[in-house]
């Protein structure tokens, strides 16, 4: 548990008045404040932190034991309890208007606890019931994984959520698990939880949606006499017919072969193979020759 | 779309402790959409999380209407330009 310097949150120096903070605390919580940094974890903690430093340095009682005290905070409560014998000590709280939106003093950090116990927690000015906090989390599967519709079960904030993860989810795709979020205020329903999906993708296919791309190897006989060519699809195999004069670069569609659309049960998108003629090198003195009469009738 | 999608604004007061004024103002610069069934006024049950947004950003940051306004505006603008990157770079990955 390490000392926290609240000045140092705050941005502010130790001779800073009320007024000094108020207007610090102000300026950084509306720089941090989580409904404007949706999905900043950083931003979050950030406005943890600002909230505490606001609950020990905002009230004066707090202030004044903290600054007593400060790197000696370990030894702060054997102290007071010393002067308690001598003095009654209250907490007097405080009505000053505070950020109180979805934390509580769970929020706050174990030097805060150590410190300030329950008693240096004010709580926030609110008494509604409000929903919790969307909580926000990425989930990476491969590509081979989306292929299928599958039934997971992931550990988030230490909740096992079981879910169906639909076949031809996209990359940076986002869905909403309701109820997984944050705790309610005084009470509220639960946030929800938005998961986004990172696919990762090192299959021999580019992807666009729900259709596949892929650059085949054609041999230079095949793209000039013709032929079949056998060739990998994502779930399997399939047969091409090579026109005769096939070029390089030429595409063909291979319909329904591609990716399966996105909560469209049996629907897939198309498979895109582009060719890549494969011109022959090495060659033997007699396929030398054959090529140089080749050259030789297409010139004359 | 029936009637119990719709939450009457008096309601709402009462569990926000909100004035009834600042729904009126909120609708009546176009930040919230509040409509009239059986002659009472009332707010889509969908609109609650912003709504809910709302006050937090107006209480916390002591921010008025107009300016709420903006930062919601400009939240959109941001989820759309993250939509848009995000497919962009799904786009991308297929020249790389």
């Amino acid at each position: 548990m390490a000392y926290i310097d609240y000045y140092e949150v705050l941005g502010i120096d130790k001779t800073a008045t009320e007024a000094d903070i108020k207007k610090a605390y102000r300026k950084m919580a509306r720089k941090y404040h989580p409904d404007v940094n949706p999905g900043n974890a950083d931003a979050e903690e950030k406005f943890k932190q600002l909230n505490e430093a606001n609950e020990v340095l905002g009230n004066p009682e707090n202030r004044k034991k903290y600054d007593k005290y400060g790197k000696d905070w370990q030894h702060a409560e054997a102290y007071e309890n010393a002067e308690r014998q001598q003095r009654s000590y209250g907490n007097p709280g405080g009505g000053r208007a505070q950020y109180s939106g979805g934390y509580d003093e769970s929020d706050f950090s174990d030097f805060f606890g150590s410190m300030f116990g329950g008693g240096g927690f004010r709580g926030g000015g609110r008494t509604s019931q409000f929903r919790g906090q969307d909580f926000n989390a990425t989930l990476q599967l491969n590509l081979e994984e989306v292929y299928k519709t599958e039934k997971r079960t992931i550990t988030i904030n230490g909740k096992n959520i079981r879910l169906t993860i639909p076949a031809g989810v996209e990359n940076g795709q986002t869905i909403k698990i309701k109820g997984y979020g944050g705790e309610g205020v005084n009470g509220g329903p639960k946030g929800d939880l938005l998961l986004q999906f990172a696919i990762l993708n090192d299959s021999a296919f580019k992807r666009d949606k729900a259709n596949l791309y892929k650059t085949v190897d054609l041999d230079l006989y095949t793209a000039i006499l013709g032929g079949e060519l056998i060739i990998d699809t994502f779930d399997g195999k399939a047969k091409l017919k090579v026109a005769a004069g096939t070029q390089s670069g030429v595409q063909v569609k291979l319909k329904g072969k591609g990716f399966p659309v996105y909560k469209k049960e049996g629907q897939y998108g198309d498979l895109f193979i582009t060719y890549a003629i494969k011109v022959p090198t090495h060659l033997s003195d007699k396929e030398k020759e054959l090529f140089e009469e080749l050259s030789k009738l297409q010139s004359s | 779309m029936s009637h119990s999608d719709y939450i009457p604004v008096l309601k709402l007061c009462e569990h926000y402790s909100v004035k009834q004024t600042f729904f009126n103002e909120l609708n009546e610069k176009g930040v919230l959409e509040i409509v009239t069934v059986e002659h009472t006024n009332c707010l889509h049950h969908e609109s609650i999380p912003v709504f809910e947004k709302i006050i937090r950003i107006s209480e916390d940051l002591h921010i008025n209407v107009e300016g709420i306004d903006v930062i919601l505006n400009l939240l959109n603008t941001v989820d759309e330009l993250k939509n848009q990157l995000t497919a962009t770079q799904n786009r991308l990955s297929l020249y790389e």
